[in-house]
């Protein structure tokens, strides 16, 4: 019972947005604004759009038709470039590997976020403010700043051409958001709730397991869908890490298959949207959490 | 933005150890039982402490700070990268970067498009988010449209544009189409022309970013302050200069270190669309680039490793030259906005 007040409270604290909006929407009526508005807004997301379209539609061309007409939309449409792309093994091979990487790193910074911002909110002890700046200070060094270096750690380890080599370092460089979001959420949860756990024999462990991890869920889910993401887009670590095409996530896959039939414009644009086609998806049935999550990092 | 946090950590709930040591120090003559039961009860915890957040600490050690720290050691020798570096060279590697001129056009891409992204961005994001919070209809849907660049990979992205954009592609087929063909050039190769055609593409990927940022700071004013000025006569613009911006200010002031941050460190664009040697003759190669092209790519780890502590403290010094005067006004703003 209690519980289920707390993800109330929870819930009202991190996103207070939705009741303001329904305060609003009660006092004023749902009225249409004016004509420009809708102009310039149509214009933005009609900017915003386009080249994806021009990416997904050029898929359902023929050559020929992209050649005389570089921008025009598919007439006759062709399934054919799909197709070829969605029987190649190279793709399947690409994606599945872009798929590993991903579901392995989202993991890790999942558990080992967790357990450290679990530390960092809910115990006593000399260095946790030293813990949390460490790692507040790691969002300012992106992995591009570290990668030669990381490269020849990598490569001491032994892990050049190998997914792990990439997976390692993607959990590592995703702690930091990682603990920002999820340090605040944990603080939020009462303390009424872990002094019921202990009155009733409950561990602080167990409080961890059977309290923490179900009641961070919404924090848990944020954080979970930036390292996909994130991961998912990731080139420039799989450009250092990965030599061999068998071991390809696909943002590297695109790269090579986009110089390497250059001239098969139509197949390039088909297997570029079959790549990006997950990272949308993902985004569009996550979109909520998603931007919430980056406006709640944001506000620290 | 750490001080802040780090603070906020550090002052947090004081009063809460484990449960049952509070009981032993609650309990005013510790009887020896009770006390070695406290005693077992802080070790438990430190042991708690430490396997939870091992883990974490020590990949995040070894990954991020590690790299970082080697960096700065190989950065003294001319090393190929095979066996353990010997050539040891001092400072000559950091000499060579400086003076060199590839490093420099690199420098200035970089600190162009710095300020560019944020003088084109900022003020467009802000007018963008200004006119979709009003109540439109489908207004979810236009903020998940205008997200959907920023969440597709740099590798797409630049390999959309680098199509359009082709001397041959539907940017200039577009231009001819309506009448505007005398406009038609090489809009990539083109060194006057190519800095600017990288603008447009990086505003286009992270200005819905931005604008989401704007809409929810913008959101969380409250409607009070609107209304209230509303009731004393204050105009549209006299509202939003004196309103809407002051309390967007920490909004935009975040917004601003993440791009500049991003700008520094911009690498996947410009690689994917111009490449290594095209990027220095159009003028769009960024330090990244540089790292790459003269580190890895042509064997010299030694020299690589210098340039990523280079980079590495030009981002940690505006890092902190902008927290120590740009962020910290966020704080004294808050104090006197909370008080009045």
């Amino acid at each position: 019972m209690s519980a289920t007040t707390a993800t109330s409270r929870m819930s009202s604290t991190t996103e207070p947005k939705p009741s303001a909006g329904r305060r609003g929407n009660r006092d004023r009526p749902q009225k249409w604004g004016s004509p420009i508005t809708y102009f310039v807004a149509l214009l933005f997301v009609g900017v915003c759009v386009a080249p994806v379209l021009f990416i997904v539609l050029g898929g359902f061309r023929t050559n020929s038709q992209i050649t005389t007409e570089p921008a025009a939309l598919p007439s006759p449409w062709v399934v054919g470039n799909y197709l070829d792309v969605l029987k190649s093994t190279m793709f399947w091979g690409e994606f599945a590997n872009s798929l590993v990487v991903a579901v392995a790193s989202t993991v890790g910074i999942v558990v080992l976020g967790l357990m450290v911002s679990f530390v960092i909110a809910r115990y006593d002890f000399r260095f946790k403010g030293a813990m949390y700046s460490l790692f507040a200070a790691g969002l300012m060094f992106p992995m591009v700043v570290a990668i030669t270096p990381l490269y020849l750690v990598i490569k001491d380890l032994g892990l050049v051409d190998n997914l792990l080599g990439v997976i390692i370092p993607q959990i590592a460089f995703g702690l930091p958001v990682t603990v920002i979001i999820l340090v605040p959420f944990l603080r939020a949860i009462p303390n009424e709730i872990e002094e019921a756990a202990a009155i009733d024999g409950m561990s602080r462990l167990g409080f961890f397991f059977r309290m923490v991890v179900p009641l961070s869920l919404p924090g848990v889910v944020t954080v979970g869908i930036l390292g996909f993401v994130g991961s998912w887009n990731n080139y420039i670590l799989p450009l250092y890490i990965l030599n061999s095409q068998a071991n390809y996530t696909l943002p590297l896959g695109v790269q090579v298959f986009s110089s390497q039939y250059s001239t098969d414009t139509a197949k390039v644009l088909a297997f570029t949207s079959l790549a990006m086609l997950p990272a949308l998806v993902f985004f569009s049935v996550f979109e909520k959490r998603i931007v919430g999550g980056l406006t709640g990092a944001v506000k620290g | 933005m750490s001080d802040t946090l780090g603070t906020d950590t550090a002052d947090g709930r004081q009063s809460q150890g484990t449960p049952r040591a509070g009981d032993a120090a609650v309990s005013a003559p510790p009887a020896p039982p009770r006390a070695a039961a406290h005693r077992r009860g802080r070790a438990r915890m430190r042991l708690e402490i430490a396997v939870l957040s091992a883990p974490a600490i020590i990949t995040f050690l070894a990954f991020v700070i590690f790299p970082v720290a080697l960096a700065a050691y190989y950065g003294f020798y001319r090393w190929k990268g095979y066996g353990d570096p010997t050539d040891w060279v001092g400072l000559n590697n950091y000499k060579l970067i400086l003076t060199d001129p590839a490093f420099h056009d690199v420098l200035w891409h970089n600190g162009l498009i710095l300020v560019l992204s944020l003088v084109i961005q900022g003020p467009l994001a802000i007018v963008l988010a200004l006119l979709l919070n009003q109540r439109i209809r489908g207004r979810s849907t236009i903020r998940v449209l205008i997200f959907v660049p920023y969440i597709i990979s740099e590798v797409i992205v630049g390999t959309g544009w680098s199509l359009m954009l082709q001397s041959n592609g539907a940017v200039n087929d577009l231009l001819r189409s309506i009448g505007l063909g005398s406009l038609e050039t090489d809009w990539i190769a083109d060194p006057d022309l190519a800095i600017w055609t990288l603008m447009v593409i990086i505003t286009w990927k992270y200005i819905g970013f931005a604008v989401i940022l704007m809409l929810a700071g913008l959101q969380s004013i409250p409607d009070e302050l609107f209304e209230a000025a509303q009731i004393d006569g204050a105009s549209y613009w006299q509202i939003q200069r004196r309103i809407t911006l002051p309390l967007l200010g920490p909004t935009i002031r975040i917004w601003a270190f993440l791009s500049i941050i991003g700008s520094l460190q911009l690498f996947d664009l410009v690689y994917i669309i111009w490449g290594q040697y095209v990027s220095g003759t159009a003028g769009t190669s960024t330090m990244a680039i540089y790292m790459l092209a003269q580190g890895r790519n042509a064997g010299n780890y030694g020299y690589g490793s210098a340039v990523a502590v280079v980079m590495f403290l030009i981002s940690l010094g505006v890092a902190l030259l902008y927290q120590r005067f740009v962020l910290r006004r966020d704080l004294k703003g808050a104090v006197t906005e909370g008080t009045v």
